[in-house]
């Protein structure tokens, strides 16, 4: 047998038909849904008269558009939110759905974060979403991306999507991680190195020292913003790590079935001598803490860095890097860690699990947000928050002066209340800095939670490692 | 679906590279649950003031690219979100060709499933097709599905690749859904197989 990346395996495993162009049509094991791409996709099935083919491996959840205030439970005020997360009720019910986590179920978050939490997504598995950031699930080693509307239709119908084949990338981050770099700095960095569409035909497969020394949470970062790189999707093997977050889960398998499960799981890596079409090697004690400047993911700089000027580019990025500079309201040699900010978002499927909150906990204990900086923490389910709660962790928040919300995606995208008013600054855990994205006119500079807390003190983009001496 | 066959029309310059999903549509958008309607919020925040006013730099405000229906843009064209509101609002405002260097892969994915043609080409015939559209509504553009072709208003042509399958679907207008349907049989073999082999999914 010739040798194999994962991508390959998962690949392999998953084709129903061949057509002799190469276009394959390919099983999808777990279909996530949420609120906002899917109300066309179960009209047009209404419209043809379609059924979906298998219910029981669809899983639904609102997550975009609910409010993350307490008063979520007397109903969504914004009518248009309202509308739209009461069709997924009602598509739900009507197609028959049979994993659904509604708004109030302790279980609801952001999709991302649910399905792996509940044990849905496992091992060598397809997943995919109407969401880009789909990508997390990944971390698993299962092949997971997001699809269009007219994707998720064509899933809801056939359980199939019709594909062909990516190229395979190797991103090896080797060696340690020094102190105050996390895994949200490494994908930062990727993205740094390869540009926004450096990934783009191709999926990824993260491996090296450093990313075998991520916990899950860790892992489910880094994949998530493969994305962000032009990436299809971003896998990273399965290992002792993945096994030992697997296990126990509502979903996992269970007794005989998990030995099963087991044993095929052990098989998911890349063989030595596979073949790959690009690879990129980082050095892991290379990345630093970094920062965001700009309004594309790619505008990454170690915090210790300066605010670039647009001549510093080449091609067509000049002219972007003078949009972005202008729409940043930044001047180009301002040494990074002297940006005041005005808001602190910590959360989102990047960046809104428990060892997040952890990190973010570690920097604020005992200090306070600084006057005049609006900061807040929006746990990445309901039962992150309730560990968050149970660990202390939700007490360290709030003493801080961290407004302690309720699970959903929130200002990451901003489809609820959750925005930044034009011109505000805001430090963010999550993936994207887009104009725009958190608000019309919001600026939004992406680290990691360590260092958006560390932010949140000092009321300017900060080092952490600063803080951390500190703690020492 | 709408068939794509050959388009002749106005061409508007875009030269920014990484335009995103969230400019094309902008996510106080995404909360209808139609696929209609979308073309007046196209690049919503780029070509309105916060009054609702247009600005008259931006270039689909422009008398001579208002009826554009083909967009030649900067490199990574469609990166971010999944978000299919994207090609709606595209289609929605008129357009139904985009040329770049590079598009992202599902903004690329959805645009057939709506019989939009994303068609990627080497830098230095983009730059060229750039400078075309630049001339404004005198010059038109035209794109030929079946021969693969994009040609200036000079006259100059450039060829670029596709996919035969995404071809095939779009010049004729066909359902994939349906497609995949007719291949059920397929996908029931697969199923008790895959029971058989991994029970635990």
């Amino acid at each position: 047998m010739s040798p194999k990346t994962l991508y390959d395996k998962i690949w392999d495993a998953h084709v129903v038909h061949e057509d002799d162009d190469g276009t394959c049509l390919l099983y999808i094991d777990r279909h996530l849904v949420h609120e906002v791409t899917s109300p066309q996709a179960f009209e047009g099935l209404r419209m043809t008269g379609r059924k979906v083919r298998a219910p029981e491996r669809t899983i639904a959840v609102p997550d975009h558009n609910v409010p993350t205030t307490a008063d979520r439970v007397d109903g969504i005020d914004n009518e248009e939110s309202r509308i739209q997360v009461e069709a997924l009720d009602k598509n739900v019910r009507e197609f028959g759905l049979m994993n659904y986590y509604e708004m109030n179920d302790i279980r609801q978050g952001i999709v991302h974060i649910v399905g792996p939490e509940q044990g849905w997504t496992l091992p060598g598995m397809t997943v995919v979403c109407g969401d880009s950031h789909t990508a997390t699930h990944g971390a698993f080693g299962s092949l997971a991306h997001g699809i269009g509307t007219s994707e998720v239709e064509h899933v809801l119908a056939t359980q199939t999507l019709i594909q062909k084949k990516s190229k395979n990338m190797k991103v090896e981050i080797t060696g340690k991680l020094a102190p105050g770099v996390t895994a949200k700095d490494i994908t930062l960095s990727v993205i740094g190195e390869t540009g926004t569409a450096g990934g783009t035909g191709y999926v990824i497969e993260y491996c090296g020292e450093a990313i075998r020394a991520l916990s899950m949470e860790g892992r489910m970062t880094v994949c998530n913003m493969a994305i962000e790189g032009g990436a299809r999707a971003g896998l990273i093997a399965p290992d002792e790590t993945t096994f030992a977050y697997v296990k126990g889960r509502p979903h996992a398998p269970k007794g005989a079935q998990w030995e099963a499960a087991l044993a095929w799981w052990k098989t998911l890596y890349s063989d030595d001598d596979a073949a790959w079409d690009k690879v990129i090697t980082i050095r892991g004690e290379d990345i630093a803490p970094v920062v965001t400047w700009g309004t594309s993911p790619e505008d990454v700089l170690p915090i210790t860095g300066k605010v670039p000027a647009a001549s510093d580019f080449t091609g067509g990025k000049v002219g972007a890097a003078e949009r972005s500079l202008d729409y940043m309201g930044l001047t180009p040699g301002t040494p990074l860690a002297e940006i005041p900010i005005d808001a602190v978002f910590i959360g989102s499927c990047t960046n809104g699990r428990i060892e997040d909150l952890r990190a973010a906990a570690e920097i604020l204990r005992g200090k306070r947000v600084k006057d005049g900086v609006r900061a807040m923490i929006v746990p990445g389910s309901g039962l992150v928050r309730a560990q968050a709660e149970e660990e202390g962790l939700a007490d360290v928040f709030k003493e801080a002066g961290f407004e302690w919300r309720l699970a959903g995606c929130s200002m990451c995208l901003a489809m609820n209340p959750d925005q930044l008013a034009p011109g505000e600054r805001c430090a963010a855990t999550s993936n994207r800095n887009f104009e725009g994205r958190q608000g019309r006119g919001g600026r939004t500079h992406l680290m990691s939670p360590a260092m958006a807390a560390a932010a949140a003190v000092t009321g300017r983009l900060t080092d952490v490692r600063e803080m951390m001496g500190e703690m020492a | 679906m709408d068939k794509f066959e050959k388009l002749t029309g106005i061409a508007a310059p875009m030269p920014l590279v990484n335009i995103d999903t969230d400019m094309l549509i902008p996510k106080q958008f995404l909360k209808t649950i139609k696929r209609s309607g979308l073309g007046v919020n196209l690049f919503d925040e780029m070509r309105y003031n916060q009054d609702g006013t247009e600005k008259p730099d931006f270039v689909l405000n422009q008398p001579q690219y208002r009826d554009t229906e083909i967009l030649v843009a900067g490199d990574n064209f469609g990166c971010g979100s999944s978000r299919e509101h994207a090609p709606w609002a595209l289609k929605d405002f008129g357009i139904r060709a985009i040329i770049s260097t590079s598009f992202a892969d599902i903004f690329y994915n959805n645009c057939f499933k709506n019989g939009l043609l994303p068609i990627a080409l080497p830098a230095e015939a983009v730059e060229v097709l750039m400078k075309d559209a630049e001339k404004g509504s005198n010059a038109r553009m035209t794109v030929d599905l079946e021969a693969q072709t994009v040609t200036t208003s000079d006259g100059e042509s450039f060829s670029f690749e596709i996919d035969s399958f995404k071809k095939h679907c779009l010049l004729n207008g066909l359902d994939d859904i349906g497609l995949s349907m007719e291949k059920a049989p397929a996908i029931d073999t697969y199923e008790a197989q895959a029971a058989q082999a991994r029970p635990w999914v």
